[in-house]
């Protein structure tokens, strides 16, 4: 992609957020509930479409905007796109989305969405994050799909 | 009382079943599938077993597959842009027509109560009505381009040749012809997102909607000169939400289905469950009650795609899921 066309040509980036819960979570003898601090971990290394960073370096990611109720298996991410007319939120919310499709049991219902206020489409955005059918179809789309996988290609 | 009770789990696609429909006897159940085949489904003996699957015919995801009125034809929709025309005269399902014509995906597909006309509908935003004259050839009678996004479903009259359609631009539209050509004779607002199915009852005088905004509406025609006077303006009928049915579904309800032998209408909904409403028979037809009969919560392991209720034997469903399966219930004391 050609540098001047980027939506954000320098966005601000961050120190790492907090530690890594794989790090100090080894025992897989100790059955634990799916929390907040392992949805972020399975999201904080996708990369940004548009720059060498991860959504955690960018911020488009944040712990306290993910919501996890494990019983009623339900996982609700809001994420902020780095500006209010970032033309990249919809494929963002897409590599989230399959990230977490591809990683947890099929049984938790995923819902991503656009930080309140922090887009000028979000709700056209929602809307199209949350249509499954729409999603499907957008995944059968070879083209498309390369460019999630890479956003999902995680550097370490 | 009412029990209801799972009678078969049909296992066998590869990917999520996105919808299921059964033959005007009831004796067959075709289901579709992101797996790309339908298959056919009947019973053994006791036992429901897979009588045919149809491969080959698309590229993609099939999203719908309706049979004609007459049980010997199948129409499938796909995402590969093509619906398929299966026809069992030689004894076996064979593709006799791949009707093209749409840009994008296509999103349902639906035959006349006459069996002459098939509709399909696309995320191109297009409504197509296709007239077969004799056996082979299908002609596209009319393109209506009214809706403003994504068309999702499309459902022809029980008994007159018009049709309704939903989209993700929130609208029901009542499809007509009118001079040799398809128009659309009315636009139902109230939903406040995507309507993803409907069903109309066995009158046709009304219909049922359901949507992404967790609610399901009832809606009644009214003739021009009703004794209730409901404003029909220059048009033959005026459509008028009667009842909206809000805080029973927790996601988005993807499919209904009004049983046209017992009246009750039954829900599919992303929260996994399948809910069975019956309307209060003292409740006025202009501003009728209907009560949820049953929510059965664990239904599928994953969201219910679509319910089918057997158009032969009275209290008979049959669900799709994304969790792969097809599941047939039985649902007593209705």
């Amino acid at each position: 992609m050609n540098f001047s066309s980027k939506d954000n040509a320098n966005p601000l980036v961050h120190e790492s957020q907090t530690p890594r819960y794989r790090e100090e979570n080894q025992d897989d003898d100790i059955h634990d509930e799916i929390d907040v601090r392992e949805i972020f971990d399975l999201i904080r290394d996708i990369n940004d479409p548009e720059h060498p960073l991860t959504l955690e370096d960018l911020r488009v990611v944040n712990e306290k905007d993910i919501f996890v109720d494990d019983k009623a298996s339900s996982v609700i991410v809001s994420f902020t796109p780095t500006i209010p007319h970032c033309s990249m939120a919809t494929l963002i919310g897409l590599a989230i989305r399959v990230q977490l499709l591809r990683a947890l049991p099929s049984r938790f219902k995923v819902e991503i969405k656009i930080a309140k206020g922090t887009h000028q489409s979000e709700t056209a955005v929602n809307k199209q994050l949350a249509d499954k059918e729409r999603v499907a179809a957008a995944l059968e789309n070879n083209h498309l799909l390369g460019v999630v996988n890479q956003c999902l290609t995680m550097k370490n | 009382m009412m029990s209801i009770r799972q009678i078969a789990t049909l296992s066998g696609h590869g990917d999520r079943v996105w919808g299921v429909h059964w033959n005007h006897t009831g004796k067959h159940l075709a289901s579709c599938s992101g797996d790309k085949s339908v298959r056919i489904w009947g019973l053994e003996g006791e036992k429901w077993v897979c009588k045919t699957i149809l491969e080959e015919g698309h590229q993609r995801a099939i999203r719908r597959v309706a049979w004609s009125p007459c049980g010997n034809r199948l129409a499938t929709a796909s995402f590969d842009a093509t619906v398929c025309i299966w026809d069992k005269k030689s004894g076996e399902f064979e593709c006799i027509a791949t009707l093209e014509g749409h840009e994008n995906e296509v999103k349902a597909a639906a035959w006349s109560i006459s069996g002459s006309y098939l509709a399909t509908c696309s995320r191109d935003k297009s409504v197509w009505v296709w007239e077969t004259y004799d056996e082979d050839d299908f002609e596209c009678a009319g393109v209506v381009t009214s809706h403003t996004q994504d068309v999702k479903e499309v459902v022809w009259h029980p008994n007159e040749d018009i049709f309704a359609s939903g989209s993700y631009d929130d609208t029901v539209r009542i499809f007509e012809e009118d001079d040799g050509e398809w128009v659309t004779g009315a636009v139902l607002e109230g939903h406040d997102s995507t309507v993803w199915s409907i069903s109309w009852d066995k009158s046709g005088d009304r219909l049922s909607t359901v949507s992404d905004d967790k609610t399901l509406k009832i809606w009644k025609r009214y003739k021009s000169g009703n004794p209730q006077n409901i404003v029909t303006g220059s048009s033959k009928y005026s459509w008028k939400c009667i009842c909206t049915l809000s805080g029973f579904h927790e996601r988005t309800i993807f499919s209904v289905d009004w049983c046209h032998q017992t009246g009750l209408i039954a829900t599919a909904c992303a929260d996994d469950a399948i809910r069975i409403f019956k309307e209060d028979e003292k409740s006025s037809s202009d501003e009728p009650t209907f009560n949820l009969l049953c929510s059965y919560n664990h239904s599928h392991a994953q969201d219910v795609n679509c319910v089918s209720w057997n158009p032969a034997q009275p209290g008979i469903l049959a669900s799709a899921s994304d969790d792969c399966e097809v599941k047939i219930w039985k649902i007593d004391d209705v």
